[in-house]
């Protein structure tokens, strides 16, 4: 009778999964063509060939990596969530992420990486960021000085004024080969700079261009625009910058505090260099982290929910007796509530692990071509061999059997709690 | 504990007073944090998917032009257009169809197959049961890459040709585990009294299986559908190696255009969020389900 209920199960179990482990274990000591019986070597070559061997090492950091970042994430989300009122809708937006595909995750993240400040949300808001607090920083790339106004550009890239000039003197900077929209957007009208001090040297910095033609070369006329965000150096006798200053939105600058004596000003080299052009994310350096991002981005909500149902359950009369007793909220934490869910914080830490193992979607969506060889992990590289243009499933076999072996302690804590489960 | 029932206690035993005014202060600040930080963490988690709903919002000369942050300087950008594509795109809607037809009878052959088998473990006595049950847990974490080499060959072999067929064969059998595990727990709960009632009526395994199991066991079997209906809906890399132009799922077909990520970020986008409407619907009625099978499969 029992067998009639089972017999479905039985038969899928053996042949979906049963059978092919042992298939895959006796294949991956077969070569790549599977006729020729080659002992250990496929298992050799995993550690030996460069790309298989840089996939294991990635997992290790995804190993080591991605299960605490989620744990501690959901830990905190889930004990911070208790003190809020929007409990259940912080819960979904954190956990819903678990119910889409990863490929969708993983074009998202691709997205978002992307270099170019314009497309990529993540460069975007570092230039906003640094624009806030380090002020808009000049990007004129090909600007030059105008010619016969006493002005000239080094090789390095510095433009300077030909003669040193006196404190309490004015020394303007106009400058050609902006094009319009390079002009920084916050540029006004440019103005004549305010008389200097005695310890001053003033000036302005414009456009020496007025759009549609007009004006006279080296004047500030209507029509020409200040450049703004232009740093501009004060250089002493000896060469060193005494002092700095940048422009205003009319281009107008205001070198202070110098001593009696003779100085060339200077606008270095910075102001004409091509601006921050977006942390290249997606390049071989940053990948894997992007990619365990978008990992922790779509666990952690597990973990929190895994948490928080474990802190739910969770029988509160010990905190109580310790806050009576005096305990501050952290020691209450610490000693108390931390110790008490260990349990779960396992179960999710095993679980994690054994999903950062199979991780394959993520982690062949997200990276572009150049870069998918340094974020390979076995996963993908058990793919790549055997079915993405490898053609060596024996290796491919190899791999799959590591990600067995890797997965096998948490088979034994599953069976383990099981047991444990049956004798209570 | 509820609130209620807390400062009935605290009323009553008198151990605590009123916080004074100096603590309720630090109070309103330490709560004022904890929201501030929270609110931010949940912008964190929603800007993702909200940057790729107006990515796919956008024309593909807008994306092109800018970020999708300038939505909200310049809303009028916004257009169903690359929906109004995708829709009549023959490969996107003929995909559409074939995850339809992976998921669902991947999810309908688990559910009857799983309910069978996780009955036999919670209620019937056979020899050798506790030792196939922890062959079963032990099949639980067993990765799909094993299976990958031996079934592309098997399947080949047995001459099983539409493929949409093997991965369902394929979901099928990874599926199971989980499902005989997780229901097994469920039935265990339902009282011995109402199957020995059913039994002393004269009714036959497959009529308790039948009258008294299903029923009872509608919400552990509810969450175990969602559950593998979301798995078999988003997955990419079973339909990748067993699936052909014909038979490819969205996610396949999403993913081939990833080639060229900028140039194709109008159908990536719009695919990428039109196959997670589905999924998204699922999870938002039947949340509670989901979170159940979670729970079930990973504590119990």
């Amino acid at each position: 009778m029992a067998l009639a209920f089972l017999a479905p199960a039985l038969v899928f179990l053996g042949a979906i999964l049963v059978y092919p482990v042992v298939y895959t274990v006796i294949r991956s000591f077969y070569s790549a063509s599977g006729d020729q019986f080659v002992g250990w070597s496929n298992y050799l070559a995993m550690f030996t060939s460069d790309s298989t061997f840089t996939a294991i090492r990635n997992n290790v950091i995804w190993v080591v990596v991605a299960p605490f970042s989620c744990t501690a994430l959901g830990l905190v989300f889930a004990v911070l969530m208790e003190k809020i009122s929007w409990a259940t809708a912080f819960k979904l937006i954190v956990f819903m992420p678990m119910a889409i595909s990863m490929l969708a995750a993983g074009v998202i993240f691709r997205g978002m990486f992307q270099q170019d400040p314009d497309h990529g949300v993540v460069n975007a808001a570092i230039v906003a960021v640094t624009d806030a607090f380090g002020g808009p920083q000049a990007s004129l790339p090909g600007a030059g000085p105008r010619q016969e106004v006493g002005l000239s550009a080094s090789d390095g890239g510095a433009i300077s004024a030909d003669q040193a000039v006196q404190v309490g003197t004015v020394q303007d900077f106009p400058l050609v080969g902006v094009r319009a929209d390079e002009v920084p957007s916050g540029a006004a009208q440019a103005e004549t700079a305010p008389a200097p001090g005695p310890d001053q040297i003033t000036g302005t910095v414009w456009l020496d261009v007025v759009r549609g033609g007009g004006g006279t070369n080296g004047q500030i006329d209507p029509g020409k625009p200040g450049l703004p965000g232009v740093r501009v150096q004060a250089v002493g006798p000896g060469g060193q910058v005494v002092a700095s200053t940048t422009t205003d939105d009319t281009g107008r600058y205001t070198l202070s505090g110098l001593d009696p004596g003779q100085y060339s000003v200077v606008l270095p080299a910075t102001n004409f260099e091509t601006g921050f052009t977006g942390i290249n994310w997606l390049g071989p350096s940053f990948i894997t982290a992007v990619v365990i991002l978008s990992f922790v981005w779509i666990w952690a909500g597990f973990a929190m929910v895994m948490i928080a149902s474990g802190l739910s359950a969770m029988d509160r009369s010990l905190q109580e007796a310790a806050r009576i007793d005096g305990a501050s909220e952290w020691q209450v934490f610490t000693r108390i509530t931390a110790p008490l869910l260990m349990p779960v914080l396992l179960v999710v830490f095993v679980t994690l692990i054994v999903n950062v193992l199979k991780t394959f979607d993520l982690v062949y969506v997200i990276p572009p071509g150049n870069a998918k060889p340094a974020a390979n992990v076995i996963a993908v590289e058990m793919w790549r061999v055997s079915f993405g243009g490898g053609n060596d499933q024996g290796l491919g076999s190899a791999l799959a059997i590591l990600l067995l072996v890797l997965v096998l302690p948490s088979m034994i804590l599953n069976i383990r709690r099981f047991r444990a489960d049956r004798q209570r | 504990m509820s609130a209620a029932s807390t400062e009935a206690r605290e009323g009553a035993t008198g151990v605590r007073t009123r916080p004074s005014a100096a603590s309720r202060v630090v109070g309103f600040f330490t709560s004022g944090i904890v929201h501030l930080v929270l609110i931010v963490v949940a912008l964190f988690w929603l800007i993702p998917s909200l940057g790729l709903l107006l990515l796919s919002l956008r024309s593909s000369g807008d994306n092109a032009a800018s970020g999708w942050w300038t939505v909200f300087t310049r809303p009028a950008q916004l257009t169903l257009e690359n929906y109004q594509n995708l829709l009549a795109n023959p490969t996107i809607t003929g995909s559409l169809w074939n995850t339809v037809m992976i998921a669902v009878p991947a999810t309908a052959a688990v559910v009857v197959i799983g309910a069978l088998a996780g009955y036999a473990f919670a209620w019937l006595t056979f020899p050798g049961r506790d030792w196939l049950l922890v062959v079963v847990i032990v099949l639980l974490a067993v990765p799909i890459q094993v299976a990958l080499i031996p079934l592309a060959r098997l399947f080949g072999d047995l001459g099983i040709f539409g493929t949409v067929f093997r991965v369902v064969l394929f979901h099928t059998g990874f599926g199971l585990p989980f499902a005989i595990f997780l229901l097994r727990t469920f039935f265990t709960q339902i009282p011995g009294e109402l199957l020995e009632a059913a039994r002393i009526d004269g009714a036959g395994e497959l009529r308790i299986f039948a009258t008294v199991i299903m029923p009872l066991g509608g919400p552990a079997i509810a969450s175990l559908a969602i559950f593998q209906f979301l798995w078999t809906w988003n997955d990419m890399l079973v339909a990748l190696i067993f699936t052909d132009s014909q038979s490819q799922p969205l996610t396949v077909a999403i993913q081939s255009q990833l080639r060229q990520f900028g140039a194709n970020i109008d159908v990536l986008s719009s695919g990428a969020f039109f196959s997670m409407i589905v999924p998204l619907i699922v999870f938002f009625a039947f949340q509670r389900y989901f979170v159940q099978a979670l729970l079930a499969g990973s504590q119990k």
